[in-house]
Parts: structure tokens; C-alpha cells; sequence
């Protein structure tokens, strides 16, 4: 069965209330076409783990000005104010994680991993509620898998069978998240033809992603 | 004095901590200026926690490149020798020490070393981003930013703003001079000869410790 389909195809897999992961920083990295399929068809009640909320007008900083999303799992949100905006207002809940637990709470859960240990965040507003736990004397904080319904990632090049290439730094979370969701959409800048990317430049293998589609952005 | 002399003594200050090979991470806005006053005998490898090390200044206008920008999202270059990774690696970096030097800005600073730099209650909430774990993980901890906000002093007994880490920060360095965070308290190192010991400690809440040998620092 071909993975490569319309976005129209792949957006309609995508739910109200579903937990969507959205990989990239600043907009770096995020699937643009798909983010505006989504605004398209006017998904609702999303939870969005994603790094940041990017600008306004930027990647996941879209689906925030459009009032898609009534919960925010990010490192950070300065850069969009409307998403302080809806925060202060009452009308999305933002849970805010120190970027390196936001990104090895999703390699946990990609990886079958029950938690893992960090020093981050200790003594700060960070440790609320987490268990402390004490290894050759050094405290750390329990932290704990993060998994999605739906894992939105942008890549170079894409080949049929799912492999995927990416640019530069927007490389960034796009690996880790194809790992942690029941469902991964790639938007590929480029699709090609299996073997036309070289089994030792993969930096995403192909098994990890269920859709392909081609991105016009 | 005037804003940018004031950011240039400060960048200037801080460049002079790295060394030849050192691994560093700037924060955003006056950290970043640091690279600008690393003394060119020595290199150092800018680490860019959206995926990379190596990074260079920024491009000439219209040389901007597609995918290459700075964790607050501005084009920058590469230098030769750079590398890009995944997230989980940029913060494996951070965390696990593969970082000499981190450099960033605060709201607050406390004797203690306390760090308050990522959020202030009911006002202004922007996110630790990578702020926590760079703190952690780095081998040294600069806090470089301006004496006092709007005349108040940043460097406090006791951080009241929500904290970014405890304990973690080594150095502060401003324009009135550079403070090293000791066991007995915040020591003052160095102090810009356009100043008196009292005006810095006026405009420092947390008691300063006055070594003999006090230096001036270079501007």
C-alpha cells in the first residue's frame, strides 16, 4: 500500500480533541502545508506539543492564532503573543517543560522507556508535583513518557518508503517525535524514489512513518 | 552611560572567560554579542541548542541560507568543522556536561547563585526554553547583563522571581564590574574604575565581599 497521499487525504486523518505533535523550532522544521490543511478544515480541541509556538503567522503559531487548540505542551511561547494572549484569557491551558525534559519525554516514549532522571528543574517551579529520587546522592526528578495521537513532521527529501532526509537545523525534533505517535505524516519538500536516498543518509527510516505528502510551501 | 557601551564592556568582559576549544552557548540578545569580542588566537565552538555546533556571525544581508538560524530564530552561518543533530542530542549536550561555558541573561541573581530568568508571575511569561538545562549542564555558568533594571538591583540576597536553577551560576559580569559566586557569598572580583566599591554595592542588594587584591577591570 502507498503511503504517499493527498493532504487533504492525510489532514482528515487528523480529529478534534486528538493530541498532535508538530516537530520544529521557530517554524524551522514544521510542515507549513500541513498546518494550513488543518486551519483548512478547521480541526478543533487539540492538545499541541511542540517546542514553541513559533510566530503568528509561523508553523504552530497558526493553529494558535485560530483558536485550534485548548491545551499548549511547549518549552516556550515569547515569541507568539497570542498565545499569552489565550493564556491569560482562560482559553487554552499552557504547560510549559524545560526544553531537554520536552524532548527526552518524547524519546521515552518513542523508545518504549517508562521515565528517566534530570537534574532540570530542580528546585524550581519545574519539580510541582514530580517525584524526587536519589541516585548516589544526587537528586533527581522523575519525568515521564510524552506520547501523541498524530506526529506532523517536515523533511528535505522523502523517499516512497517513508525515509527521510532533512536540512540543516531543521533536523531538530522531527526524529524524535517520529518515534512517539500512533500516526506520523511527513510533508516532504521533495519526494523520491526508493534508493534515490542513500540507506547512510536516512536520519529517519521509513518504518517509523505511516503518510507522505508533498508539500507545497 | 550609554547602552551600547554599556552591552560592549559586558560582551567584552565575558569573551575574555573562554578558552581555546571551548564549547559555549549564548543566550539570546547580549550574550549573543559575546562572539563578536573572542580574541582571535583562540577558538571557540558555539553550540546552537536547535541542532548544532559550529555556528558563525550572521550573514551579509541577502546571503541568508534556508534552515540555518539561531535558537532565536535569526540567520547566522557555519563555521568549518560544524554539525548538525536532533534535539535529543543538542540537550544531551547541554545536560551532559559537553558544554564548557553557558552565557545568559537574568532577571535576577542571588548570593547563592540562584538564577531567576524565565518568567515574572501575571506579567510576562515566555517559556524556560533550553534556559534550565543549559544551566544544569554546563560546566560554567556566566550571568551577563546590566547592573539594575531601571535603577532596582538585580543582584538580590534572595531571588523572589520564579527560578530558572539553584545554586548554579559561577560568574556575574556587568558593567560595573565582575562578581564570582564563593561558598561565603558574592565576591567582587574586578570593578570598572569608572566606579566606586560604592556604588557598586549600592547598587547591589546582596552584600559584596571586597577582596585585597580588587582589579580593575578592563573597558
Amino acid at each position: 500500500m502507498s503511503k504517499v497521499k493527498s493532504i487533504e487525504e492525510a489532514v482528515s486523518l487528523i480529529k478534534d480533541g486528538m493530541t498532535v505533535m508538530v516537530a520544529g523550532f521557530l517554524g524551522v522544521g514544521t510542515p507549513e502545508s500541513i498546518v494550513d490543511a488543518m486551519i483548512e478544515r478547521g480541526i478543533k480541541d487539540l492538545t499541541i506539543i511542540s517546542s514553541d509556538t513559533a510566530f503568528p503567522e509561523v508553523g504552530v503559531g497558526k493553529l494558535i492564532v485560530n483558536k485550534m487548540a485548548k491545551k499548549v505542551i511547549a518549552s516556550h511561547i515569547g515569541t507568539n503573543p497570542e498565545t499569552g494572549r489565550q493564556m491569560n484569557e482562560g482559553e487554552i491551558e499552557v504547560l510549559l517543560t524545560p526544553q531537554g525534559t520536552f524532548v527526552e519525554q518524547i524519546r521515552c516514549a518513542g523508545a518504549g522507556l517508562g521515565g528517566f532522571l534530570t537534574p532540570t528543574g530542580l528546585g524550581t517551579m519545574v519539580e510541582q508535583g514530580k517525584q524526587k529520587i536519589k541516585i548516589e546522592n544526587k537528586e533527581y526528578l522523575l519525568e515521564l513518557p510524552l506520547k501523541a495521537d498524530v506526529a506532523l513532521l517536515k523533511g528535505a527529501k522523502v523517499d516512497k518508503k517513508g525515509n527521510i532526509y532533512y536540512d540543516k537545523a531543521a533536523r531538530n525534533f522531527n526524529p524524535i517525535m517520529a518515534m512517539a505517535a500512533d500516526l506520523v505524516i511527513v510533508e516532504a519538500e521533495e519526494i523520491v524514489e526508493v534508493g534515490q536516498i542513500e540507506p547512510n543518509d536516512v536520519m529517519t527510516p521509513g518504518i517509523f512513518v505511516d503518510v507522505i505528502v508533498k508539500g507545497d510551501k | 552611560m550609554d547602552k551600547d557601551r554599556v552591552k560592549e564592556i559586558i560582551a567584552k568582559r565575558v569573551a575574555k572567560e573562554l578558552k581555546d576549544g571551548d564549547v559555549v552557548n549564548l543566550g539570546i540578545g547580549l550574550p549573543t554579542m559575546v562572539a563578536n569580542y573572542v580574541p582571535e588566537e583562540i577558538e571557540v565552538i558555539l553550540q546552537s541548542e536547535n541542532g548544532f555546533v559550529g555556528m558563525g556571525p550572521a550573514p551579509e544581508k541577502g546571503k541568508e541560507i534556508k534552515n540555518l538560524v539561531n535558537a532565536g530564530g535569526m540567520p547566522v552561518t557555519l563555521k568549518p568543522g560544524a554539525a548538525f543533530f536532533d534535539s535529543a542530542t543538542s540537550f544531551a549536550i547541554i545536560r551532559g556536561g559537553h558544554v564548557d561555558v553557558t552565557v545568559l541573561g537574568a532577571l535576577q541573581v542571588d548570593e547563592k547563585g540562584n538564577l531567576a530568568n524565565w518568567m515574572i508571575p501575571g506579567k510576562l511569561v515566555p517559556g524556560m526554553g533550553g534556559a534550565m538545562d543549559l544551566v544544569v549542564g554546563a560546566k560554567k555558568v556566566i550571568v551577563s547583563m546590566v547592573h539594575t533594571a531601571k535603577g532596582k538591583p538585580k543582584i538580590l540576597k534572595e531571588c523572589n522571581l520564579p527560578l530558572t536553577a539553584e545554586g548554579q551560576v559561577d560568574l556575574i559580569v556587568t558593567e560595573m564590574g565582575v562578581i564570582e559566586v564563593t561558598d561565603k557569598g558574592l565576591a567582587l572580583k574586578e570593578i570598572n574604575p569608572e566606579f566606586t566599591i560604592e556604588d557598586v554595592q549600592a547598587a547591589t542588594e546582596a552584600k559584596l565581599i571586597i577582596p585585597e587584591n580588587l582589579k580593575e577591570m578592563e573597558v
